[in-house]
């Protein structure tokens, strides 16, 4: 019995990292710009891309995994100078351009590195209780899902990038004339989400084939928790990846893999329809 | 946003709304006098009225029908390969030029009704015209996935962002759970569903005929077919975005909450426009599984659902007729780009849509019609609209 619980909050912690992960980039700048990034799997692939290539040249795997994620910042904020701040007052033209953005990666990816590449192994090792046995890295992945959104209440609700941000968020045009630097602030918010999601494949990467396409298996999950969570990291995305992760992990239990994705996606439907703004958006029904 | 009960219009009220309408429709009509829903193709919501714009049509219709003789059979089923596409994308069109709406899973659309078509071919047979039936069903299938889908979509009054990204969640669901049926327990009777190799086998359209019946195989009947459903899907597309309904859709288009003052239920409007879109969607699937015998999980992925996107986009996805010239246009390129790779061709499909949407917003052929003939028809559209407006106020 304590075996199966235990089997069964493995589960949930595993469900609930990987949609706080792969959600958190997206999440960040839909709610700081009201963009959802389509290119956001093209993202967790750079970073996962990277990771493994400065792994396999010998950098520790932490190391190898920050690296990743700064490579996909960097180039979040490229994307944003060139592309999306000229698209500030086109909401849904900018989603289109992401998307062509992602069309371009991958196939370039595709063109250049070939449709796969070696990966490294998981590293740590299993332990095992009753007749079940996990992984270790796994359970490295919650806690970095768990401290990565202390992480992100400290950023956002202590230093001055911040304070800022939030201004820029609530009110952009009085945080510009009290003389916020709003456009920057909107590309290094860019740029987190990207090097956010980054992080998500530098993680991911030791525990599956890396492919261009390999974008495509975190973006439907991220989509679901930000669609479920609404607007804000903090009162949305955590209990939605909360909530959608327990479903997941009852589904993946009883059927399999594939009806965890199918519940999420009934899940979301259903929400959608009673609580259009998502959880913050109840939240926050009477701030607003 | 308020969900309020909403009570019934009043007699008054509903002869108001008609307005909008008559008052824009004696200015088509003195441009092209022709009778009752005839009138409707011409209006303000499509580009091009009048003598000339309707010369055009006729001329480039006539070049499509004697095109056949002129061309080998490889290249007149090909070129009914391209006109099967262009149903999702005149349904793309209305979702999103016309009713603002940006939905970024009509893919999914066009393989439920794909696969229902192969399931339901492959076990009715081709006999007494039942490949019909089948495209019937298949079709109806895909109406009622949008009806359901978009009730809780349109009736939740989600955003245009969300919209797209649950849209394209469910038909990337949907891609994996067809990838995986690979095995043999997934039949639905004597039909495979092969999993990611795709479904194959299924007999094509074929029409009961005196003396044998007439397998539509990718040639010359099939294009006839495929040509004469399209021109009538365009013109009946032309008449509705003509009618109230048009003028209502964009409308909301414009300005939902003024739609929604004015007294017009955005919700219901929405969801018929969803509904009709993903139809065509799935008449496109139906087409294409027909006309390949063959259909793919990869048909509803990232990079398919992707694809009508371009072609509505860089054509000009505010004008059906330029939605059907640019997709076609963007069709017989990346088919000529794809003899290079298809990898190549996708790059550069991403590159066209980056730069429609940094360059020319409304799309390349309402840009290139307005600097070849310096007469704004967007414009002049616009400001007839906007003079129905002025003729309204008190």
């Amino acid at each position: 019995m304590l075996q199966e619980i235990f089997a069964f909050l493995y589960q949930f912690g595993d469900a609930f990292a990987f949609l706080v992960l792969s959600a958190a980039g997206l999440a960040i700048i839909f709610g700081m710009m009201g963009i959802i990034n389509l290119a956001h799997g093209e993202f967790i692939m750079c970073g996962a891309y990277v990771t493994v290539t400065t792994a396999r040249l010998g950098l520790p795997l932490p190391l190898a995994i920050l690296c990743g994620a700064l490579a996909a910042g960097l180039a979040g904020i490229l994307v944003e100078r060139l592309i999306i701040h000229r698209l500030y007052h086109r909401p849904l033209d900018s989603i289109v351009a992401t998307w062509g953005i992602s069309l371009i990666v991958t196939q370039t990816v595709l063109i250049l590195l070939g449709s796969t590449m070696p990966g490294i192994g998981t590293p740590l090792g299993s332990f095992s209780i009753g007749a079940f046995s996990y992984s270790e890295y796994r359970l490295v992945l919650m806690a970095v899902a768990v401290l990565l959104l202390i992480a992100l209440y400290l950023l956002f609700n202590t230093t001055r990038f911040g304070l800022l941000s939030r201004a820029t968020i609530q009110k952009p045009q009085m945080a510009q004339a009290l003389g916020v630097k709003t456009s920057r602030v909107y590309s290094l918010t860019f740029g987190l989400g990207a090097a956010l999601a980054g992080l998500a494949g530098g993680l991911y990467a030791p525990t599956m084939t890396l492919v261009p396409t390999m974008g495509v298996t975190f973006i439907v999950e991220s989509f679901v928790t930000v669609v479920v969570g609404g607007a804000d990291v903090f009162l949305g995305t955590a209990p939605a990846a909360a909530v959608l992760a327990l479903i997941k992990a009852v589904m993946t239990g009883w059927q399999g893999q594939l009806f965890g994705q199918i519940g999420l996606l009934v899940t979301v439907i259903v929400v959608i329809r009673i609580l259009p703004r998502g959880i913050s958006g109840w939240f926050l029904k009477e701030r607003t | 946003m308020n969900r309020g009960p909403r009570r019934a219009p009043s007699a008054q009220e509903r002869s108001a709304r008609q307005s909008p309408g008559d008052n824009l429709r004696p200015q088509a009509v003195r441009l092209a006098p022709l009778p009752g829903i005839l009138g409707r193709l011409n209006g303000p919501q499509t580009m091009g009225r009048g003598r000339a714009f309707w010369s055009g049509f006729a001329l480039l219709l006539a070049l499509a029908i004697v095109y056949p003789l002129f061309v080998d059979g490889w290249t007149v089923g090909n070129t009914a390969y391209f006109f099967t596409w262009t149903f999702m994308a005149m349904g793309l069109c209305l979702i999103w030029g016309y009713g603002g709406a940006l939905s970024f899973g009509q893919t999914a659309f066009f393989g439920l009704s794909g696969y229902s078509y192969g399931v339901l071919a492959i076990n009715l047979g081709s006999a007494y015209g039942l490949t019909f039936a089948a495209l019937a069903i298949a079709v109806l299938a895909s109406l009622l996935l949008a009806a359901v889908l978009g009730y809780f979509l349109f009736y939740g009054r989600i955003s245009g962002v969300f919209l797209g990204i649950v849209t394209l969640s469910v038909t990337l669901v949907f891609e994996t759970f067809m990838a995986q049926t690979a095995g043999p327990e997934w039949a639905i009777g004597a039909a495979r569903l092969n999993g990611f190799n795709g479904m194959t086998g299924m007999p094509p359209l074929t029409l009961p005929w005196p003396g044998g019946d007439l397998a539509l195989f990718p040639g010359i009947p099939l294009y006839y077919l495929l040509l004469a459903t399209m021109v009538l899907c365009y013109l009946a597309l032309r008449v509705l975005v003509n009618s109230r309904f048009g003028n209502v859709l964009v409308a909301i288009r414009e300005n939902p909450q003024r739609a929604e003052m004015l007294g017009y239920d955005v919700r219901r409007y929405q969801l018929g426009t969803f509904v009709i879109g993903s139809g065509l969607a799935g008449l496109s699937g139906v087409f294409y599984t027909a006309w390949g015998q063959y259909i793919t999980p990869s048909s509803m992925g990232l990079t398919a659902a992707a694809l009508p996107i371009v072609w509505v986009a860089v054509g000009g996805r505010r004008d059906l007729t330029a939605t059907l010239l640019g997709t076609l246009i963007v069709l017989s390129a990346f088919q000529s780009l794809t003899v290079y790779g298809s990898q190549y061709a996708l790059v550069v499909m991403g590159l066209l849509l980056l730069f429609t949407v940094l360059l020319a917003p409304e799309g390349f052929i309402p840009a290139v019609v307005r600097a070849v003939t310096r007469l704004p028809w967007i414009d002049r559209a616009q400001s007839s609209r906007s003079q129905a407006e002025r003729e309204r106020r008190p």
